[in-house]
């Protein structure tokens, strides 16, 4: 189970400090769905990257299985079972699709493993595996690259950052599918960045985040409606301390 | 008999066991130590000078050529000029790796000298890799020059690589594309550290009709290292000719890279790239993310980028 308390996070602005996190506190249930929504620059992607260990938080802490896991570093997080898809993933030049995932499984995966994750994403995997992850790929190609280095861990909390970001609708709908299926099988706790319906629809729970703090949460029947009516006022009634 | 140091650095620079297969030429602190010829690969002493000539016959097709050095006696120069001669439509690896072990305070050496005189529709792969290692005080320097001459339709791939432990290094290649059709890939991996320095210099002429040459460089300066790197391609003809010198530079190390291209010919078409920096904290980042400890990450991160 993963639980934040009173996560604050801040960080030096030009006018003095910026509060990107403000008093989070939230609980993920283990082989929960659930996806982080809200508006652009509400804090979304700084309370997953903390979750991670990427971003510091500079209050509260992170629970993770009953262990307080604010002070530890990213590869101790991983190492207790929590990955991270990047919205915007790195590119390796002279690292093959194959060693990337090899990495992610920490050992040396068969041919057909390291092709099933690939076919999980999307991607054709006799034409990419043996493909440098640099610039000769897309930024579509390397986004569900990434995504496959997530699911070949095989973690116990999957967090994604906005996996729908840059990839084409046919393969869209093949990774909604693989993260249905990952949440059927009860295979991992999920937890995912996104403004996607289709992947909105999926969850068990959809937290609203804005303005750095937790705007609502609840199922998808409660929260869904909420967003809709707010895109077609243009004004996110949602945001923490703002007039309409 | 080779020793059990021979025997080690045999395995870094060229891959072999024991005295490996096909044709074979060894060289050890500047004396033959073993030879073997094939049927269609002939190795000979030059008579003038050190070195040896290396008849391939035309036609020979998936066989391979091994000539590495050794150098282990401390404070040892060498020098070395070798010939190949390709013959027409062959297809042939050639292993030419060197390493030194120096143990002493006084400097090691090794100049080699290799030229290539490649056939119509020959095809040649060239593996060259450089290596140091000993307690010694004394440098490990090697400075390899390889000449290449290409005939119509002839293609050679140089992978030239240095691992570690080579403390200063001046690397001259010279490649005239002459044939119609001919090309030339060469990738050139280079390590530096410690304050180990390196210089590599190419001259890529492409005189014949529709020749091509592709320059990959990858190179890593680490601790207070210092590279200097500066392929120049001319084209002279139609033609095509991309250079690209990737650096990743640590610690308080120096790189340069001075590509140049010359297009003499309006339908010559040149291109060069280079980029020079540091591992980005998100690829670190990321390979942490896999459960990678930093410094795995940034080992990770150079073993693909050198490879």
């Amino acid at each position: 189970m993963l639980e934040i308390k009173h996560l604050s996070y801040r960080v030096d602005g030009e006018d003095g400090g910026v509060d990107i996190l403000r008093d989070v506190s939230l609980t993920v249930e283990d082989k929960k769905f659930v996806v982080v929504t809200g508006p652009n620059g509400g804090g979304k992607t700084s309370l997953a990257r903390a979750v991670m260990g990427i971003y510091q938080p500079t209050g509260g802490s992170i629970f993770w299985n009953g262990e307080d896991i604010t002070r530890l570093s990213v590869t101790e997080r991983a190492q207790r079972g929590i990955s991270y898809g990047f919205q915007q993933p790195p590119r390796f030049k002279g690292m093959k699709v194959r060693d990337l995932l090899n990495v992610a499984a920490g050992k040396e995966m068969s041919h057909d493993s390291a092709c099933d994750y690939l076919t999980k994403v999307g991607l054709c995997a006799r034409d990419y595996i043996d493909r440098d992850v640099d610039a000769s790929l897309s930024g579509g190609e390397v986004k569900r690259i990434e995504i496959a280095t997530v699911l070949a861990r095989r973690s116990e909390l999957m967090i994604f950052d906005e996996p729908e970001a840059g990839i084409d609708l046919w393969s869209f709908a093949r990774l909604t599918d693989t993260f249905q299926e990952i949440h059927d099988k009860k295979e991992a706790t999920i937890l995912i960045i996104s403004h996607q319906e289709r992947i909105i629809r999926l969850a068990d729970e959809i937290i609203l985040i804005a303005n750095g703090a937790v705007a609502a949460r609840g199922s998808v029947e409660e929260i869904y409606p909420k967003i809709i009516a707010d895109t077609v006022t243009g004004c996110s009634r949602l945001e923490v301390d703002r007039k309409c | 008999m080779l020793n059990e140091i021979q025997k080690n650095i045999l395995a870094i620079v060229a891959d072999m066991k024991g005295t490996g297969e096909g044709a074979v030429n060894i060289r050890s602190d500047g004396q033959k130590a073993f030879r073997r010829n094939t049927e269609h690969i002939v190795i000979e002493s030059k008579t003038d000078k050190d070195g040896i000539d290396i008849r391939i016959a035309p036609g020979t097709k998936d066989e391979s050529v091994h000539i590495p050095v050794v150098l282990t006696k401390g404070g040892f120069k060498d020098m070395v000029y070798n010939d190949f001669f390709v013959g027409e439509g062959a297809d042939v690896t050639i292993v030419a790796g060197c390493g030194i072990h120096n143990c002493s305070d006084c400097d090691s050496q090794h100049d080699g000298i290799h030229t290539f005189y490649v056939g119509k529709n020959a095809k040649v792969k060239y593996i060259e890799k450089h290596y140091g290692e000993g307690e010694g005080e004394g440098k490990r320097i090697l400075n390899p020059q390889t000449v290449l001459y290409l005939e119509e339709g002839a293609s050679v791939t140089l992978e030239t690589s240095q691992i570690r432990g080579v403390d200063d290094t001046k690397r001259y290649t010279k490649v005239e594309c002459r044939g119609a059709g001919s090309e030339v890939i060469i990738r050139e991996n280079l390590l530096t550290h410690g304050d180990q320095k390196a210089v590599s210099e190419m001259d890529v002429f492409l005189s014949g009709f529709d020749t091509k040459a592709q320059v990959i460089s990858r190179s890593v300066a680490q601790d207070a290292s210092a590279q200097i790197f500066y392929p120049r391609v001319s084209g002279d003809n139609k033609c095509f000719g991309h250079v690209q010198c990737d650096a990743i530079i640590m610690g308080s190390a120096k790189v340069r890279a001075i590509p140049e291209i010359s297009c003499n010919h309006v339908d010559a078409s040149l291109i060069h790239e280079a980029a020079i920096g540091r591992i980005a904290g998100e690829q670190i980042m990321k390979l942490m993310t896999l459960g990678l400890t930093a410094e795995q990450a940034e080992q990770k991160i150079l073993e693909g980028f050198l490879r």
